[in-house]
């Protein structure tokens, strides 16, 4: 991992004097960020911290972020299509809503018209219950689903986002039928946790980050996470160790316009590299408490196309897109 | 009595010169960001994170508090003034604010707006010191069922109480409602009523609904009459500050507002809307001047602004204890805490007592420092009005349509503006209210969101909503609202004909 980040350090530089001998590009990157979701989100504050770490590992010489709010991100994503085609000053925001609201909204724009340059974060989520709940085990959990899925009553975020993918993995891993699950989709972390807090549903799926506080202190009881490994210092296991084998992260990366040339899209993978490497951006994710999940530009793009695939699967069986 | 040492001992955090300033920084940009529409205390809060990082989380922490109650202070004054509000929370300030301003007591309605902000935000924040483990508890047992029950009684209360008859105010509800189902559906993500525009997936803006009926379809009314009925500019009647009658009809109505204003805005769901409106309700069914009310009645104002700064204190209450964000401005506060590598939940309090007690303390400054900034600007607001009435509205429309597209950089955006301007224009000159449209679109998709997740909970059952007993309760006071006035009125004749 050091030599590939090292490496690819040295592909940026070697692309930074390749530019820096071109005229056109000899300025450092002023760039814009956009952030497809209003001010507050988690895209918010992706781009938002990107601005101050490019900034500060002096990566970009200037940074504006931009919010352009609508649909999952799609309206975002369709003028980011217009505007940034060929532009080596425009970055994006995205995540794993974005790949299902493409899907659900029938958007006319998809990630495949953009550029990808790297996925930045994962976040794990989280299947907790409430705490007197007979519930105890992921094997619990799993048989009730399957027993009586539609009275099995699920909290958790936006209808089609990521909490509602792994609801259905779930209830498909447990030999249930998707399209009956009784998914109660809350605007908010905060509607869904008051939800979960009271006792009124049967579990409920959220990042882990924002059900933290309420599981250390034992309002709720977190069975399983959705990640691959489990994370550090925190004594929840993941599905795959319980021997439910999904593994799904509320990932969210950097995307570029379409049509760039291989110097503008090694810029900018420079850029980013550097800021992935730097120190403060290891304090940003550990206050955020963001998971870290970089893959460069080749590899996310490969992803990105394996997710499609798996999340239209998805919503395909639970009703939300044809 | 632990509580209050550890307010004093806030106090003595607040107290210190680092933090006083950033307080007043706070303060002071809140209110330019609360004048100007479409940027709200959200983003200037989000575009000051980075900024911030490497300061005091205390100082910054103290500041976005500032800011925040600032915006929603400031967001009175043009609503007010030009009947632009800038945010929906001061939609119903507008209703009465404006008229006021009309008939040249903009003075009073700005001072009443101040100071009853002032008073709603300290005795708020005396709540939210001493209230917040109870009211959080609360707020947490409030489910699906008991918000749909609270936003029928609002539903019953509003439609009653705006316009010249039951039937054109319920008209006017009703086209809120509609506009309300645009958009993609909470519940299954399905796009409803959208003609496949990408720009209405996320539904119609409450502001640019507002200020589009408001501000544009006043404006045009303006221009309509203009040869016909030439207005002369507003010539400030009395005095610029309150009366010792209009002190008198405030005070109620803002400590009603705080009642309304801070249980509802701890709600996780609750926000600053809903308070508003009940608050002007009330005001209207208790005024013993019920003949203002549409012509310009201070109660009108009173009661409204106090709530929604009241609001906003309480959504402060899940913020701290919770950690749960319940509006856009508490959810970047949120970012704010984590920043600093500090978790908002149930340790908070515990873990951070300075940090937690000197915001709130602070906000108690804060509060002072808008008051002695506030008043003294009233005399320079009001004399916005004496610009000449083509200039004054021109400028409106220059200054709403530039607060929409800094809001939402879009032409459809903009297109629904000019569109709901002349639905205003219409609106006003065959005599329907315009404000139950606007609460239709506040409350409708919340209502239908609510009422589906109760039955999604319920398994279909409709009963759960008479099994709770807070919905209970407020299904009862609904219906109570709407019968009162017909067996009020039969009494009434029966009263007469025993006469």
């Amino acid at each position: 991992m050091i030599i590939l980040k090292a490496s690819l350090r040295a592909a940026g530089l070697a692309a930074a004097l390749a530019l820096g001998a071109a005229p056109a590009a000899a300025a450092p990157l002023e760039l814009k960020i956009m952030a497809p979701a209003g001010a507050g989100g988690g895209w918010d504050s992706a781009a938002r911290a990107m601005q101050q770490v490019l900034m500060e590992t002096g990566a970009a010489k200037s940074v504006q972020v931009v919010n352009v709010t609508g649909a999952g991100g799609t309206v975002g994503l369709a003028q980011f299509v217009n505007e940034a085609r060929g532009s080596g000053s425009q970055l994006m925001v995205g995540g794993i809503t974005m790949v299902g609201a493409i899907i659900s909204n029938k958007a006319p724009v998809n990630l495949t018209q953009v550029t990808p340059i790297a996925r930045l974060t994962g976040d794990p989520l989280v299947i907790v219950v409430p705490k007197n709940s007979p519930i105890r085990t992921v094997a619990d959990l799993a048989g009730t689903v399957k027993q009586d899925t539609a009275r099995t009553i699920w909290a958790g975020g936006s209808a089609g986002g990521a909490d509602h993918i792994l609801a259905a993995l779930f209830a498909q891993a447990a030999g249930a039928d998707a399209a009956k699950i009784n998914y109660v989709a809350f605007s908010g972390g905060g509607e869904a946790l008051a939800a979960m807090l009271g006792g009124r549903v049967t579990a409920g799926i959220s990042g882990y980050g924002e059900f933290e506080s309420q599981i250390k202190t034992g309002e709720l009881r977190a069975l399983a996470l959705s990640s691959g490994k489990r994370l550090e210092g925190v004594d929840v296991p993941t599905l795959k160790e319980q021997g439910v084998d999904i593994e799904l992260i509320n990932w969210r990366g950097v995307f570029a316009g379409p049509d760039l040339s291989a110097e503008q899209k090694a810029a900018f993978a420079g850029a980013v590299d550097t800021m992935v490497a730097s120190e403060p951006w290891a304090k940003v994710l550990k206050t955020r408490g963001w998971d870290n999940a970089f893959l460069p530009a080749e590899a996310f793009r490969s992803f990105i196309a394996a997710e499609n695939e798996r999340v239209g699967t998805v919503l395909k069986s639970i009703g939300l897109a044809k | 009595m632990d509580s209050l040492l550890s307010l004093g001992h806030g106090f003595l955090v607040a107290f210190e010169p680092t933090n006083l300033l950033f307080a007043s920084i706070g303060v002071l940009l809140g209110t330019m960001v609360g004048v100007l529409p479409g940027i709200g205390p959200a983003l200037t809060v989000a575009l000051l994170l980075p900024v911030t990082f490497k300061l005091d989380p205390g100082g910054s922490l103290i500041m976005f508090a500032g800011i925040y109650y600032g915006g929603m202070y400031g967001g009175s004054t043009t609503a007010i003034l030009i009947n632009t509000p800038g945010e929906s929370a001061s939609v119903a300030t507008a209703i009465e604010g404006n008229k006021m301003a009309k008939a040249g007591r903009g003075g009073p309605a700005l001072a009443t707006a101040a100071i009853g902000s002032f008073v709603a935000g300290i005795i708020a924040t005396i709540g939210l010191a001493f209230l917040a483990p109870v009211l959080v508890k609360l707020a947490v047992g409030f489910g699906p069922w008991d918000y749909f029950a609270l936003m029928v009684l609002a539903f019953v209360t509003v439609a009653a109480t705006f316009g010249s008859s039951p039937l054109r105010g319920l008209t006017s509800l009703a086209v809120g409602i509609l506009l309300g189902l645009v958009g993609i559906d909470q519940l299954t993500g399905q796009a409803r009523l959208t003609f496949g525009v990408p720009e209405l997936l996320d539904g119609v803006e409450v502001t640019t609904l507002a200020v589009g009926l408001f501000a544009i379809g006043e404006a045009l009314h303006i221009a309509a009459r203009h040869r016909a009925n030439p207005e002369k500019p507003i010539p400030i009647k009395g005095s610029l500050w309150m009366t010792r009658e209009d002190w008198k009809r405030s005070w109620k109505p803002w400590l009603r507002g705080v009642a309304f204003g801070f249980p509802i805005g701890a709600l996780p769901a609750g926000g600053a809307e809903v308070p508003t409106f009940l608050s002007y309700t009330t005001e209207k069914r208790l005024s013993r001047h019920p003949e203002e009310f549409g012509n310009g009645a201070i109660e009108g104002v009173a009661g409204p602004e106090a709530a929604n700064n009241a609001s906003a204190a309480g959504t402060l209450v899940p913020l701290l204890t919770l950690g749960l964000p319940t509006s856009a401005t508490a959810a970047i506060m949120l970012a704010g805490f984590q920043q600093y590598g500090l978790h908002p939940g149930p340790l908070l309090f515990a873990q951070e007592p300075d940090l937690v007690w000197g915001l709130v303390a602070s906000l108690f400054i804060a509060n002072a420092m808008l008051l002695v900034l506030n008043l003294p600007l009233i005399g320079l607001w009001v004399r916005l009005l004496a610009i000449p009435m083509p200039w004054l509205y021109g400028g409106i429309l220059v200054f709403a349509a530039m607060g929409t597209i800094a809001a939402n950089p879009s032409v459809v955006e903009l297109g629904m503006l000019i569109g709901f301007g002349f639905l205003g224009l219409l609106m006003r000159r065959y005599d329907y209210p315009v404000a139950p449209a606007v609460v239709g679109l506040i409350l409708g998709p919340m209502a239908d969101s609510q009422l589906r997740r109760a039955l999604q909970m319920s398994l279909g059952d409709p009963m759960i909503l008479l099994e709770n007993p807070g919905s209970a309760t407020l299904l009862a006071l609904a219906a109570l609202a709407l019968l009162a006035p017909f067996v009020m009125k039969g009494l009434s004749r029966y009263r007469i004909e025993e006469d």
